[in-house]
């Protein structure tokens, strides 16, 4: 009965079945120690940028907005979980539970600045909002680059340094204290705790949160917003309160990615989450399919990892990505070129559908 | 005084920003398309009259010449290379295909020139043989106006008043017109609308070589990403004057170097761009078009 | 259907002589009234001293030449417009603090001339939109998948292929919606503005791009419609067949202001509405389709 009604549970089931394998490969390569260091080190950010890829698929795939500033979220997230993380040290010394306060703080902050954004942003339409989802990402990140965070047996020590005349000593920290995060030059010495493990936990969840949204009486409002806002409105859907929620779920999304990632480099500068690394995401999740979380996962790894692998063609490597970006656009998107391709696709049901 | 020069300084920033903006928004009002190659194409005439000064001995003048050419060509080859094929297709394809076209051109600049910053001559040098500025001085010299300044605030005023009118009266104007409002309607109307918008990139993509070589001018430093802050720059003059207006670029282009230029001066340098930002975001919320940007609502 | 209906406690109102209310709902309130109704757009006047009362059960017609105000007209009661002038009574509430999403969720649903379905989604999906508010879990538990979820999933789809059985489209339930027929997408539409429970349904040119014998099949339905689920239906078509055939009051609109009221035999007979329609017969002044 159940399975007659959920068309798609099986589509979903074989995404987790698929990511639950590629689990356990690398699981059983690391032991094997058949990984090699450069790839280890990708597998936390690789991670980090498929909840990244998922989180903004909700925002541009379900709700249909084009959003620029995605990685301003992931910067709040990674620069709140770096203090979390650093201020729990005193605390305690479990480092999963570290990782996920860090993780759930930033997804909190995130969140919070999601709302505080979507106030103003989810007025606006089309490339307007998109401008401003822009403008915003970027106004964070120059906040972070103010800020000097310290740390020390009286709690957390903070100063905005807007004028750039404050340095670390303003910070008053004592002899124990610890500075966290030096405006400009961002966090330094962070304790990398961010383990590939959790980076698969947190896609879990964040899929699983995100899948169940989709397929519920919330997700058919976000969807039939996008897909025409007036009709949606007519059936009365409140368009403020669904698209609040599929924004700020996103942005929390992406605030917990950004703490998994923070804490995997012990040197974290601002400039990191700019408006080219939104830019990255965005790419991920127009290849992966608009809406489609598990072409958003694919794109994210194969994309994440495809100019790694061009390494060895040195300076040409960007080059080669850039024309591999245009033509896959190309191919997937011109009717000349869905012709000349259809023609090899006998297998594949028809793409017109009447 | 000391406002006046950071408002001048300002306002020949922003004619820069208002001369890309408004080749960003001829682009945006016929393609309907956030061209993310456009600051790239402004790098690239930069690149180009360096290497008409450096390497084949032009003055600034012949360099910025040949900077165009070969910009007006760039623009209508990007165009019907990677952006015609996607007419029909989704918005957000064609952006992705511009950040493609970005990402090439920046690493093929990368490639060419390396990543080192080269050291650009400026169109008119700021001093003279003599060793004094060449400015223009006011109040007994407590307020300069260099020429380069001067020269970037009428060719701005120039271009924006040219295209006005070529716009509004030109044949090809019309259907540059005719073409952003409905393309097919035009092709009815007997209107080459793939032509017509090769003649827009390759309008664009001129504004922007000249962009490049004032920027450079201003700011010495090449390299191969030095087009895209003031492409995004430009993006925000134009929204902020109303994407599509040729009087809203040039509007929105001039207060953001205002906005700029103040902001640095009295609120904070680190916060500039965040105060340029802050304001598109105000303004925005008040004319969800821009400044002279039309509303148009959803008709039910 | 056994599902009650959300409505607010009837409110008696006077009933205005030239109120086009069928005998059976005499006795009760009009479910809606518009006193004065006005819009302008700019200085243009698009619609002007609008009045009219629908009963409770009432099938009513809103006709006039192109461009006289009437797609307007739905959508100052659905409030897409804020009128200028002018009061709506909704069940003898006032609308004038509503918004379009309050007014669905007070009663009033609708359709659109220019087809607006949600497109990407299935069939099924478009109604279960429509039947948001008939679902009572929250997101937590979507997210969770609790019984709450599970239950109210379940009641929705046999809610939602109920409604759909009434033009038997069960079977096209997990069809995309853009790929429907023309026809079968407007039926659609009304399935989906049905599926909030409304006690008014305004039909935008139902009929429109549909053949003598689905345009026939219509009218049926929109009869069945009201006798099953006790609603007023009010609906702007250029179909006289069926304006005439199945409405049991028409108001006329031209020029954005109300130029006859009747049943549709009063309406033929009109001499203001013929001129309306096809010009004075001196040709002084031509029929206006404009």
């Amino acid at each position: 009965m159940i399975k007659n009604l959920k068309p798609h549970t099986k589509q979903n089931i074989i995404t987790f079945l698929g990511l639950a394998v590629v689990w356990i490969v690398v699981t059983v390569l690391r032991s094997q120690g058949a990984l090699g260091r450069s790839t280890l080190g990708l597998l936390v950010p690789i991670c980090c940028y498929v909840v990244m890829a998922i989180s903004l698929n909700l925002t541009v795939g379900i709700m249909g907005e084009l959003s620029l500033g995605h990685a301003g979220f992931m910067g709040i997230g990674a620069f709140t979980g770096i203090v979390v993380s650093q201020s729990l040290m005193r605390v305690t010394s479990s480092v999963p539970l570290r990782l996920l306060a860090a993780m759930l703080v930033g997804a909190l902050f995130a969140g919070i600045f999601g709302f505080l954004i979507g106030i103003p942003v989810l007025r606006l339409r089309g490339d307007y909002l998109a401008i401003v989802t822009l403008a915003f990402g970027e106004i964070i990140k120059e906040l972070i680059t103010c800020l000097l965070v310290g740390v020390d047996e009286n709690g957390l020590h903070m100063i905005f340094n807007y004028k750039g005349l404050k340095n670390v000593e303003d910070l008053n920290l004592s002899e124990a204290g610890q500075v966290i995060i030096k405006g400009a030059q961002g966090a330094t010495g962070t304790q990398t705790i961010a383990t590939f493990n959790a980076g698969m936990l947190l896609i879990f969840v964040t899929l699983f949160i995100i899948l169940h949204t989709i397929y519920s009486r919330t997700g058919r409002a976000i969807m039939a917003i996008r897909d025409n806002r007036i009709a949606a409105e007519s059936v009365g859907i409140d368009i403020t309160k669904h698209k609040m929620i599929a924004f700020v779920m996103s942005a929390a999304m992406a605030g917990s990615a950004g703490a998994l990632y923070g804490l995997n480099y012990s040197n974290l500068v601002a400039a990191k989450f700019d408006f080219n690394t939104s830019i990255l995401v965005l790419v991920f999740v127009v290849l992966g399919g608009l809406g489609n979380m598990r072409g958003s996962i694919i794109a994210a790894v194969l994309l994440y990892v495809l100019p790694e692998a061009l390494r060895g063609m040195h300076d040409y490597r960007m080059l080669i990505y850039a024309v591999i970006l245009i033509v896959v656009m190309l191919t997937t998107n011109s009717p000349a070129a869905k012709n000349f391709f259809g023609r090899f696709r006998f297998g594949k049901k028809g793409g017109a559908e009447e | 005084m000391e406002f006046l020069s950071y408002l001048i300084s300002g306002i020949s920033l922003g004619s820069v920003y208002a001369i890309i903006a408004l080749g960003y928004t001829m682009v945006y009002g016929i393609a309907k398309m956030l061209n993310f190659a456009h600051g790239d194409v402004i790098m690239i005439g930069g690149y180009i009259s360096f290497c008409g000064m450096m390497y084949m001995g032009l003055n600034g003048w012949l360099a910025l010449v040949l900077a165009m050419a070969v910009c007006t060509v760039l623009g209508i080859i990007v165009e019907g290379l990677a952006y015609r094929p996607l007419r029909q297709a989704t918005s957000l394809a064609v952006l992705i295909t511009a950040i493609g076209v970005s990402y090439f051109l920046q690493n093929s600049a990368l490639l060419i020139w390396g990543a080192t910053p080269k050291v650009y001559q400026p169109l008119i040098p700021l001093t003279n043989d003599a060793g004094t500025p060449n400015a223009l001085r006011l109040f007994d010299g407590s307020l300069s106006i260099s020429y380069i300044s001067l020269l970037t605030m009428a060719a701005c005023i120039i271009i924006m008043v040219g295209l006005t009118l070529f716009t509004a009266n030109s044949k090809m104007g019309k259907a540059m017109r005719a073409c952003s409002e409905d393309k097919d309607a035009a092709r009815l109307m007997g209107i080459n609308v793939n032509t017509t918008i090769s003649v827009t990139f390759a309008i664009g993509s001129a504004l922007a070589a000249v962009a490049g070589v004032l920027l450079c001018s201003f700011n010495p430093t090449l390299m191969p990403t030095t087009g895209s802050m003031p492409g995004i720059r430009a993006f925000t003059a134009a929204v902020f004057g109303g994407i599509g207006s040729i009087p809203g670029a040039f509007l929105g282009g001039l207060l953001i170097g205002v906005i700029e230029a103040m902001a640095k001066a009295y609120i904070s340098t680190q916060l500039a761009n965040s105060v340029v930002f802050a304001v598109l975001i105000v303004v925005l919320l008040v004319r969800p078009a821009g400044l002279l940007g039309k509303y148009v609502p959803e008709k039910v | 259907m056994s599902q009650q209906k959300k409505r607010p406690a009837t409110k008696m109102v006077p009933v205005q002589t030239n109120a086009i209310v069928p005998d059976r709902d005499a006795d009760k309130s009009p479910i809606l009234e518009c006193h004065h109704l006005g819009i302008d757009f700019g200085g243009l006047t698009a619609v002007n001293n609008f009045n009219l009362m629908i009963g409770r059960t009432e099938i009513a017609g809103l006709i006039g030449p192109n461009g006289a105000g009437k797609t307007t007209v739905f959508n100052l009661l659905t409030k897409v417009y804020q009128p200028t002038r002018g009061t709506i009574l909704l069940d003898g509430n006032d609308t004038s603090k509503m918004n379009t999403e309050q007014i669905n969720r007070a009663g009033i649903a609708r359709t659109f001339q220019n087809i607006r379905l949600f497109k990407e989604m299935s069939v099924v999906d478009n109604v279960l939109v429509g039947l948001h508010h008939e679902m009572d879990y929250r997101l937590p538990s979507a997210i969770l998948r609790l019984p709450t979820y599970w239950r109210g999933e379940r009641i929705a789809r046999e809610r939602a292929l109920e409604l759909l059985s009434i033009f038997d489209m069960q079977d096209l339930a997990e069809t995309k919606a853009g790929s429907l027929p023309y026809g079968a997408q407007r039926r659609l539409e009304i399935v989906r503005a049905l599926a909030t429970n409304p006690s008014l349904l305004l039909l935008d040119e139902p009929a429109a791009g549909m053949n003598p014998s689905e345009t026939s099949e219509l009218m049926d339905n929109i009869v069945k419609i009201r006798d099953l689920f006790h609603i007023a239906v009010m609906l702007i078509e250029h179909d006289m067949n069926l304006v005439m055939g199945i409405c049991e009051g028409i108001c006329v609109l031209n020029f954005g202001e109300v130029i006859a009221k009747g049943s549709p035999d009063e309406i033929k007979q009109n001499p203001v509405v013929i001129e309306a329609y096809l010009g004075k017969k001196d040709g002084k002044e031509a029929g206006n389709d404009g």
